[in-house]
């Protein structure tokens, strides 16, 4: 028996050895995937539990400031006290907000949003319950604190426009990030931050924007912040300096006002530095900060005088006898007409089986280049444009600045149109016919021009350079701010006498009797504007409306089949320094409508720039002359 | 030497109580003191530097289980022979008692409350089916275990408490029970074909099983398999437990250091994923000591059933040794991303009475076959009077 038991012991030590064996190599597979896991992956893994560890937390940098050229501030960075609530630091959330409300009014509607917010949120997550609290409502909160568990009052920041209205169009706004708007920048993904949706916050957004400072904080797997690590403080956004004057911007707002649908530019017509630039109606840019209410958006959009439009960029207006400077010009540079050149003025031109009428019935008899701006007679155009071709016409729009972008710093610049036969035949496939330049030559047909390309091209005729329009003071780029270096624009590559007698031309439109632009001009001495009105149909008149009722007359119409009313001019005359252009929608005659706006913004900004350089503009006797008005062409022109 | 037929008052065999204390395995006890001293070590960190609520409980249940371990290694080894078949069939009762309460709407309870001590009949189970195999092959010789009609009632013996612990639903035990009962088929002698056709059978009943597998028990085969497939879900644990070790590199964070551990991206910390604490803190240095220990204990395992003169006391010692192995094998695999996920503790080092109490008594047991190891036993079993 004790054999067979030593049998059994044998194979049981055998077995026993095997089973040793067994375990062993279990083991050192485990000791093996241990040095596998903690050496040769080690660097891994470490990555791994840091970035477990580890968040990094952006901090929004402060928004560049942006002032007007004196330093005004014109947008600037508001603190924005909210208050918030963190679930776990109450004993009763309801409790706390009910008290809460009783310092400030929250209403039933916030309590209830609360209350499922914070359920929603990790016990940690601080709730917001009200932004935009009053400093008032700031230290009521604070002074009850103690009553009040679990509430923060946290500071942020929130974009402010001080002048409200009366920059929304070259300001624009900032306004959340929206869906699209998202680049992987994880400085638009930060809640409340905003970003430039319009006008120079849009052009200059990135330099404005600034560097975001970094947070790594330590968070455990709740998302809870344990500590912090490390702190690294952003850079805020460059200021920048823009051309406009406030006072005249305002100046120009309110010369608007009272017109339904307007714009005007003023700009310097040395360095194309644009000095106001208003747009009618307007909108409050204040309202997009917090998030626009779907209202007030709606009534922003439904409005017929579209508000959000900057019309002094975007707007299109056939430029009308404004226009007919350009003409003159490309014709005397061409030799096909002398200043002194004469043509007669019946009232009208027949052109094969058509005839084109001068805005004055009965018409203006011989005219000479002179004679024809002042008056504004159409058939004069008519009779040159013909020789001139509308080529020729065309090449000469586009050196004063027509029919292209400014380039001005500013989003959705319209370029506007200065047709050619290539461009006919390319976009409409026809042939271009004799009387299109006839239509043309008066700024109408297929013409079409921004009011800042109007003042660009009156700048250009003022200076004799290629200047261009721009906003800031300096070159602003996502890198920085660097001053201009004195920007020299090229000459126009224009003959100066022959630019010289268009000067003179538009110096009788507005200080010569009988001159369309008489009554608009002004008085006080030295500061003489030269300009050109121009009034552009927006309808047809037919034959038949002619030989019946006669032309209607602007009053007899609604409001959008009202003429356009444009003026353009310059001033001083003697060493000319700002040239304006307002455009008046449908408002009826551009010497009678327009023309008093450019008078008083030219003058406007002149006697800001005397006072400024200290001299008193209040001796010179301008608002006495203002209104006197000799006998003159009472008409308007067509 | 001829087969001695004995009472126990009148045994040669019979070595007073202070001399069995003297030959208690000392340095057993201080192993099993040393793992439990870095059990409550972790637990300390895992509580952030605290003795509650986990590291002082740890320690009065140690005591306590020590004292009972101590008891049981001094009993003399063929009392637990005599109880074997009984402590067996108590804990298949108490299993059949909590199916039945648990079925009843008690819900997931599976323990009895004894007041200061909540007894789960499948840990009883892991010792009594030890016991009870071990006793089952003491009976038989070589020859009887090439007989397939002898095989069948420690076959129903293992199956029967299986069934009713995967019912439950715990998978981990039902391993722990199988595999434990294996090691006394193998050791018993067994044919190592039969193994064989159990095993082609147990693999070919793969795809059947895999239908009576629990939502979350596919789960987590599905997650062991491709863990990054849910990193956020079922495969999150094994992840960070991954990240976790991985990080701590060769010397570890430090003791109390670990980030993974202390901001809670590790799960079950002070339970099923110590060891990965303790990887984390120590680096691979703490976890090859660890291992050290482990090994040490197993291998004076085998030295002690080695030693044994008598079947029963082999069988029970190389048992509970490999009971033992399974639940640090398991643990430490499923911790490193080597087998699915199973909830099976790290002996000793785990936080949780149970498990504590069941490798202490089967470490009483050790030491009762190391302390006894020269008593032979006869087949029968010695004071039945049959030879």
């Amino acid at each position: 028996m004790w054999h067979r038991d030593s049998d059994r012991f044998r194979l049981f030590t055998r077995r026993a050895l095997m089973l040793g064996a067994g375990k062993g190599i279990l083991l050192t597979g485990l000791a093996a995937r241990m040095y596998y896991l903690q050496v040769l992956e080690s660097d891994r893994y470490q990555t791994l539990a840091d970035e477990n560890r580890i968040s990094h937390r952006l901090l929004p940098p402060p928004r560049g400031l942006v002032t007007d050229r004196f330093g005004a501030p014109l947008a600037v960075n508001r603190q924005n006290y909210h208050i918030m609530i963190v679930r776990e630091q109450t004993p009763d959330v309801r409790r706390t907000l009910e008290i809460l409300d009783q310092i400030i009014d929250l209403g039933p509607d916030t309590i209830e949003r609360v209350e499922r917010d914070v359920l929603r949120r990790r016990s940690f997550v601080p709730v917001t319950v009200r932004d935009n609290l009053t400093w008032d409502e700031v230290a009521r909160v604070g002074i009850n604190a103690p009553d009040l568990p679990g509430l923060i009052i946290d500071a942020g920041r929130s974009r402010d426009y001080p002048e409200g209205p009366h920059l929304a169009h070259s300001l624009g706004y900032v306004a959340a990030v929206s869906e699209k708007e998202l680049n992987g920048d994880p400085l638009l993904e930060l809640p409340g931050f905003t970003i430039g949706k319009s006008g120079v916050e849009k052009v200059y957004d990135l330099a404005l924007r600034g560097t975001a400072g970094t947070s790594q904080v330590e968070v455990n797997a709740l998302g809870r912040v344990i500590r912090e690590l490390e702190r690294e403080e952003g850079d805020s956004g460059n200021t920048v300096v823009m051309t406009l004057d406030l006072d005249l911007q305002r100046y120009a707002n309110q010369r608007l006002s009272d017109k339904e649908s307007a714009s005007a530019v003023v700009m310097d017509i040395h360095n194309g530095e644009v000095l106001a630039l208003a747009s009618h109606p307007t909108y409050d840019p204040n309202a997009f900060t917090n998030g626009i209410s779907h209202k007030l958006w709606n009534s922003l959009v439904n409005n017929p005088y579209a508000p959000l439009s900057n019309k002094a960029v975007n707007g299109t207006y056939a430029p009308g006898s404004t226009f007919k400077m350009c003409v003159a010009l490309a014709g005397l540079e061409a030799g096909i007409i002398t200043p002194n050149q004469k043509f007669f003025c019946n009232g009208h031109l027949d052109l094969g089986n058509s005839r084109f009428h001068c805005w004055k019935r009965g018409g203006h008899g011989w005219m000479n280049l002179h004679d024809s701006i002042k008056h504004s007679c159409d058939v004069y155009y008519y009779e040159i444009s013909q020789k001139i071709g509308i080529d020729r016409i065309a090449a000469m729009a586009r050196k004063l600045g027509l029919g292209e972008d400014t380039g001005i710093d500013l989003p959705n610049e319209r370029s506007g149109l200065i047709p050619t036969k290539d461009w006919k035949e390319i976009q409409l496939g026809k042939r271009w016919q004799g009387g299109e330049t006839l239509i043309a030559s008066i700024g109408q047909g297929y013409v079409l021009t921004t009011p800042l390309q109007l003042c660009t091209m009156t700048a250009r005729l003022a200076s004799g350079k290629a200047v261009r329009p721009h906003l800031t003071r300096d070159k602003v780029t996502p890198e920085g701010v660097t001053s201009r270096q004195a920007e020299e624009f090229p000459e126009l590559q224009v003959s100066r006498a022959n630019l010289a007698r268009i000067r003179d031309s538009m110096n009788g439109v507005t200080n010569e009797l009988r001159g369309t632009g008489y009554r608009a001009r002004i008085s006080a001495k030295g500061m003489e504007m030269a300009g050109k009105s121009g009034t552009s149909q927006v309808r047809r008149i037919t034959m038949r409306e002619r030989q019946t009722t006669g032309v209607l007359e602007n009053d007899a119409l609604p409001w959008k089949y009202r003429d356009h009313a444009l003026f353009v001019a310059f001033a001083p005359v003697d060493n000319p320094r700002y040239a304006c252009a307002v455009v008046v929608e449908h408002g009826g005659g551009g010497s009678s409508v327009a023309g008093p706006i450019v008078r008083d913004l030219l003058l406007k900004a002149q006697e800001l720039q005397s006072a400024r350089q200290g001299i008193s503009a209040a001796n010179q006797p301008n608002s006495a002359n203002l209104h006197s008005t000799p006998a003159s062409n009472n008409q308007d022109e067509g | 030497m001829a087969a001695s037929k004995y009472r126990i008052g009148e045994d040669p065999d019979y070595v007073p109580i202070g001399r069995r204390l003297l030959l208690l395995n000392w340095t057993l006890v201080l192993l099993i003191a040393a793992l439990s001293g870095i059990g409550f070590a972790m637990l300390y960190s895992a509580a952030n530097g605290s003795l509650q609520p986990w590291a002082e409980r740890q320690m009065m249940r140690f005591a306590v289980g020590a004292a009972l371990m101590i008891v049981i290694a001094v009993t003399d080894i063929r009392i637990w022979l005599k109880l074997a078949y009984f402590s067996y069939f108590v804990a298949l009762i108490l299993l059949i008692a909590v199916e039945i309460k648990g079925d009843i709407g008690m819900g997931a309870q599976r323990w009895i409350n004894l007041g200061f001590f909540q007894l789960q009949p499948s840990e009883l189970m892991k010792i009594s089916l030890v016991l009870a195999l071990a006793r089952y092959f003491h009976g038989l010789t070589v020859e009887d275990t090439g007989r397939i009609t002898l095989l069948i009632p420690p076959i129903l013996m293992v199956a029967a408490p299986s069934a009713l612990v995967l019912r439950q639903p715990d998978l981990g035990t039902t391993l722990l029970l199988i595999a434990g009962g294996g090691v006394i088929f193998w050791l018993a002698g067994v044919r190592v074909w039969k193994f064989a056709l159990v095993l082609g059978g147990a693999l070919a009943a793969i795809p059947i099983g895999w239908q009576f597998l629990r939502e979350y028990q596919k789960n987590r085969v599905l997650t062991f398999l491709n863990p990054e497939n849910d990193p956020l879900g079922a495969g999150y644990h094994i992840t960070q437990s991954k990240i976790a070790l991985g990080s701590g590199g060769l010397f570890g964070k430090g003791f109390m250091l670990g980030s993974q551990s202390h901001l809670n991206f590790l799960p079950e910390k002070q339970t099923d994923f110590i060891f990965t604490m303790l990887g984390e803190e120590f680096g691979l240095v703490g976890g090859m000591a660890l291992l050290a220990l482990y090994v040490l204990v197993i291998a004076y395992g085998y030295v002690i059933a080695l030693r044994c003169q008598n079947q029963f006391g082999r069988l029970v010692a190389i048992g509970v040794t490999s009971t033992f192995f399974l639940y640090v094998f398991i643990n430490i695999a499923m911790v490193m991303g080597l087998i699915p996920v199973v909830g099976v503790p790290l002996p000793l080092v785990s936080y949780g009475g149970t498990v504590m109490m069941t490798i202490l008594v089967s470490f009483g047991l050790l030491m009762s076959v190391s302390i006894h190891r020269d008593i032979r036993i006869s087949r029968q079993g010695n004071d039945d009077g049959r030879t």
